[in-house]
């Protein structure tokens, strides 16, 4: 499998607190990579990194063998943001039909992305509601829809399933094993435990820095855990 | 180019569905200058004049000069009578010196009153002194012609104020609206996941000038016609001129509210900006005359964009000025909008190093 992401040496400050020490990470395509840990851990500054909205103070990303940033790359990764950056005045298909058409997409394939992603996140019946009358569930799954749009090989999903009910985070994580099968890296932050289960590999981070990683079954046996919140518990006391 | 468009569309749709925000585009400025204008225009009150031992003539000619005249006797304490009587002045002969007492509630009204009721008095002297010594005059002493440089004797003080005001609306809420709009953007994260798109920052600074740009031609064509064929506002020059003076201007007000609405984290902060940002460019418009302020007062009038747009509206709307007249006032405003737009573009680095 082909390398997609590499992170070399990666650290960042603000002002005097260190948000991100010496990071090293790479990623493979046709793989979900978890970062697990708790808020204010540096998940979000790691992922908008790899995106080229920050900059590291030190070291280097390249995302599909060119250094971020660049801007052929961002027509590449599909990013969801922590919060939903959508425009409530306007309909679902209407913020659906405006990102798309930021990127470069043909007239029929911006069409058939619009239906797919709608239909992916179950939102195709509410399409022309405005976003103000959508729920905070319907938000995010909007905003999923619209990480999607431009068909990514990258997608960097910043806790996507937060407000999201049982059975819709069950499909969604099934079309996001479908996506990974289908040669796609995601990545996928979130402080949810049971959502690194699903994950292909996980970086646990806390205070800036990885505390541990390994695939999910190599972790357990680690630390001798039956659950991932033992996992995260045992390896912030070795730290 | 289909990025920018993109942009520009999806300011339309949300303006179109905020009908408020259009409202206070294009109706409020022209209920504020209809407001002003009837203010300004109302008729004067003719003046209470209270008179004690004048002659008749005299009074005839004060009231010839549409002035109350009260014959009051017996006056002792003058200016309790002022007041109780509601009068703007009171007349009086003691022997042979004339006294007049004025109200001074309002300094210049009473200045003028003041001039007014002197020469009426002097002239009735005059001609009384003259027909005394039986020499046969004309008593209506010939009138002084009186030519205008600008406007005419009709000319209101509202002729004046009313081009800077064209200018000041123009300017106050386009960029009161660009401003919030952008703010929202930056408020709601839709910026930053922009952001996270292949669009360029000088595209989004070019959708959010045509986006706004558009509007705000609209609103200064609505503004400039309205008060020139319904309000009736002198215009000398171009009205063309005028709407020119007014687009560069919004465009100023635009990337400037574009500009300040990095600075602010809130809809409130935006609006913090008013009194620090809009308020003090009014007193350097030219509706107070900068002549008399100290020197770096006027320094400071010369980093006000209204200061430069006042001048030019005022010059060819009340003077007749061409464009060679206004065209150092014009490039000034490039100026300004130029290097705010400059700074837009290193203020969007926040979001993006790129």
């Amino acid at each position: 499998m082909n390398e997609t992401i590499s992170i070399r040496q990666i650290s960042k400050r603000f002002k005097e607190k260190t948000v991100l020490n010496t990071i090293d990470l790479t990623m493979q395509e046709g793989s979900i990579y978890g970062f697990i840990g708790p808020s204010g851990a540096g998940k979000t500054t790691l992922v908008k990194m790899i995106v080229g909205m920050e900059k590291p103070d030190s070291g280097s990303i390249s995302v599909l063998n060119q250094a971020v940033p660049n801007f052929s790359l961002l027509q590449e990764i599909g990013y969801m943001a922590q919060s939903d950056a959508l425009y409530p005045e306007l309909t679902g298909k209407e913020n659906l039909t405006f990102f798309a058409s930021l990127y470069q997409l043909s007239k029929t394939e911006m069409k058939e992305r619009i239906t797919y992603a709608a239909r992916l996140v179950n939102l195709t019946d509410q399409l022309s509601k405005k976003v103000s009358a959508y729920s905070g569930g319907m938000k995010r799954r909007l905003s999923l829809a619209i990480a999607l749009i431009q068909n990514p090989k990258i997608l960097i999903l910043d806790e996507p399933t937060v407000g999201i009910d049982p059975e819709l985070r069950q499909s969604i994580w099934q079309e996001l094993i479908q996506l990974k099968e289908a040669g796609k890296t995601i990545i996928v932050t979130t402080h949810v435990m049971d959502e690194a289960e699903r994950c292909d590999y996980i970086a646990m981070i806390r205070d800036g820095a990885i505390i541990t990683r390994g695939t999910p079954a190599e972790l357990k046996e680690q630390y001798h855990a039956t659950s991932f919140d033992e996992v995260f518990l045992n390896a912030g006391r070795e730290k | 180019m289909m990025r920018i468009s993109a942009l520009v569309r999806r300011i339309f749709q949300q303006m179109f569905r905020d009908k408020r925000t259009l409202a206070l585009l294009f109706v409020a400025p022209l209920l504020v200058l209809t407001l002003v204008y009837l203010v300004f225009n109302g008729n004067s009150v003719d003046p209470a004049i209270g008179v004690e031992n004048v002659n008749d003539q005299i009074i005839e000619q004060l009231e010839a000069a549409n002035m109350e005249i009260e014959q009051l006797e017996g006056i002792t304490d003058t200016e309790e009578t002022i007041i109780e009587q509601d009068l703007e002045a009171f007349l009086t002969k003691e022997e042979n010196e004339w006294k007049l007492t004025l109200l001074n509630s309002d300094p210049g009204t009473s200045k003028a009153l003041q001039v007014q009721i002197q020469q009426i008095v002097n002239q009735t002297i005059q001609t009384q002194a003259l027909s005394e010594s039986s020499m046969k005059i004309d008593s209506s002493a010939p009138p002084v012609k009186t030519d205008y440089v600008y406007g005419d004797s009709e000319t209101e003080f509202f002729d004046v104020l009313s081009p800077i005001l064209i200018g000041f609306f123009v300017f106050f809420f386009v960029f009161l609206i660009a401003g919030i709009g952008l703010l929202k953007e930056r408020t709601s994260g839709t910026l930053e996941r922009l952001m996270a798109t292949p669009i360029r920052r000088g595209e989004i600074v070019t959708a959010y000038l045509i986006g706004f740009g558009v509007f705000a031609v609209l609103q200064t064509a609505v503004i400039v016609f309205y008060a020139i064929h319904v309000l009736d506002m002198v215009l000398v020059g171009s009205i063309w001129n005028v709407i020119m003076i007014n687009l560069l201007l919004a465009l100023v007000a635009l990337s400037l509210g574009i500009l300040l609405s990095s600075f602010a984290s809130s809809e409130f902060q935006m609006v913090q900006f008013i009194p620090i940002v809009v308020v003090p460019q009014i007193f350097f418009s030219g509706i107070l005359p900068l002549e008399g302020m100290a020197d770096w007062l006027q320094l400071l009038a010369k980093i006000m964009p209204l200061y430069y747009a006042a001048d030019a509206l005022k010059g060819v709307m009340y003077e007749g000025l061409g464009f060679a007249d206004i065209s150092g006032d014009l490039l000034i405003l490039v100026i300004f909008a130029i290097l705010f737009i400059f700074l837009n573009l290193v203020a969007l680095k926040k979001y993006r190093k790129l």
